[in-house]
């Protein structure tokens, strides 16, 4: 599929989810569906969508160390050895994957080839640092991150400490103080803009450079597309089209205790909102998003590099025939000592 | 399954973790609150905007407010109706809404909003 086509696919499936909840809160007033039993729904597919593909994971088998090298192999005591990017046990390894979840180490690793031709006429390749890719992502995930942490407030009552912490670090800036006559009130938080920027840029990204457009689908795009309108959702719902939140958190919190109860005067945004993020937690086990449990059991960063130290047998390996020297001998030894050849058994 | 134990580990503490608003919340009152109007505010019958405006945008208004008055000395407002108020949270809004406990603090605390209104304005005391 070429990227345009990519592109209008994915962009009208989030438009259709967009309409989904509109007409049928705003027209139909559909609110026990839309508000009860899509978020349902939405949660059971996710977990247990997470727990089938993890265990499926599990299960197939990994009988060699196959971990990416990036350093020099532990030897001898006087080479130098990388024990992280070259772990050679559980240590290392731990290391490994912490640099990798939380900081996003081989991205940051992430170099452009680019190929040019001097004036000259000489060809040359260069090996470009490449850290914007790095930046987007990290900033991206942990705007998420925290604007996932953040909504806690809507999720338990009473709200835990560190979600008003958050709220108040996020919000430091108080840009109501902004001389925008009631624009940017409550205190604007910085993750949403950064959210918003950071997915523009990867979307951007994709685009701009000619071999990821090459490479781009639709499951690359819808769910760019589909943070985009959640977070543009959220914006408007906070800054914009309010609603009555504490009839929001009456809906949430009744969700969570399993006594769902439809309070009036919540808005269709809210609905809209609602339907997206059911949307996209329903669409992770069957998509790219489930890396966010994939990294973890990634062959490539969490196995040790301890192969010329340990035997690693293949399970599947069938008993294999052998005709051993020993075996040889044994059948031709008078053939041989006739001929002079010497044996290792006289007789 | 290779590592098997691990595996089920990690995935018990991620689900545990991203369920954790359903054990947090389970077997707790958790009731919203009510808003609690004064005598006068219900004689009163309006407030400054409709109902639906004044629970989702208050600060908003008071937002502007703030700024009209403080920056451009503008202290009255009028009314899309037509009717002039005078901006003031303590004189205007306080007069009926006395009862900050119970019609401002507990929604707040609810949603854990932490509004800066009485880092400078005296809050009003309260008649028990």
């Amino acid at each position: 599929m070429n990227f345009i086509l990519s592109i209008i696919v994915s962009s009208l499936a989030v438009v259709i989810l967009v309409l989904i909840p509109w007409i049928g809160v705003g027209a139909l007033d559909l609110k026990v569906i839309f508000g009860v039993l899509v978020p349902y729904a939405a949660m059971a597919t996710f977990f247990v969508g997470i727990v089938v593909r993890v265990i499926d994971w599990g299960r197939s088998p990994v009988p060699f160390r196959i971990p990416t090298t990036a350093g020099q192999q532990w030897s001898f005591p006087w080479i130098k050895s990388s024990p992280i990017d070259n772990p050679k046990g559980t240590l290392g390894v731990v290391v490994r994957m912490i640099f990798e979840v939380l900081l996003f180490r081989s991205l940051f690793r992430n170099t452009r080839l680019e190929y040019r031709r001097a004036s000259d006429g000489t060809p040359s390749v260069n090996y470009e640092w490449e850290k914007w890719l790095w930046l987007a992502a990290l900033v991206f995930h942990y705007s998420f991150f925290v604007i996932f942490l953040r909504h806690f407030r809507f999720f338990m009552e009473p709200v835990p400490g560190f979600v008003k912490l958050l709220e108040s670090l996020d919000g430091f800036m108080q840009m109501g103080v902004l001389p925008l006559n009631g624009f940017g009130l409550p205190g604007v938080y910085l993750t949403d803009m950064l959210l918003m920027l950071a997915v523009t840029y990867l979307f951007l990204r994709r685009l701009y450079v000619s071999q990821t457009r090459y490479i781009s689908l639709p499951a690359d795009y819808f769910p760019l597309f589909l943070i985009l309108g959640l977070g543009f959702t959220g914006i408007l719902m906070r800054y914009f089209i309010r609603v009555d939140i504490t009839a929001v958190k009456q809906l949430a919190v009744g969700l969570f205790k399993f006594n769902p109860t439809v309070p009036d005067g919540i808005g269709v945004i809210f609905y809209i909102h609602l339907f997206l993020i059911s949307a996209l937690i329903a669409y992770f086990p069957f998509s790219k998003l489930m890396h966010f449990a994939g990294i973890f059991l990634s062959p490539t960063r969490n196995l040790s590099n301890n192969s010329r130290f340990k035997r690693h047998i293949n399970p599947w390996n069938y008993p294999v025939k052998v005709h051993t020297y020993e075996e040889y001998e044994d059948d031709f030894r008078e053939a041989m000592v006739e001929a002079g050849i010497p044996v290792e058994k006289e007789s | 399954m290779y590592d098997g134990g691990k595996i089920i580990a990690g995935l018990i503490i991620g689900i545990g973790l991203l369920m954790s608003p359903f054990f947090y919340n389970a077997g707790k009152a958790a009731k919203a609150p009510e808003r609690v109007l004064t005598e006068k505010a219900k004689q009163a019958k309006e407030c400054i905007l409709d109902k639906a405006q004044m629970t989702a945008s208050h600060f908003k208004l008071l937002d502007e407010w703030r700024h009209t008055v403080v920056r451009d000395g503008q202290r009255y407002y009028k009314r899309a109706d037509g009717k002039v108020l005078y901006k003031s949270l303590q004189v205007t809004c306080m007069d009926c809404h006395s009862n900050k406990a119970n019609f401002c603090d507990q929604c707040h605390n609810y949603m854990a909003v932490t509004p800066y209104c009485w880092d400078c304005h005296i809050a009003p005391e309260e008649k028990k």
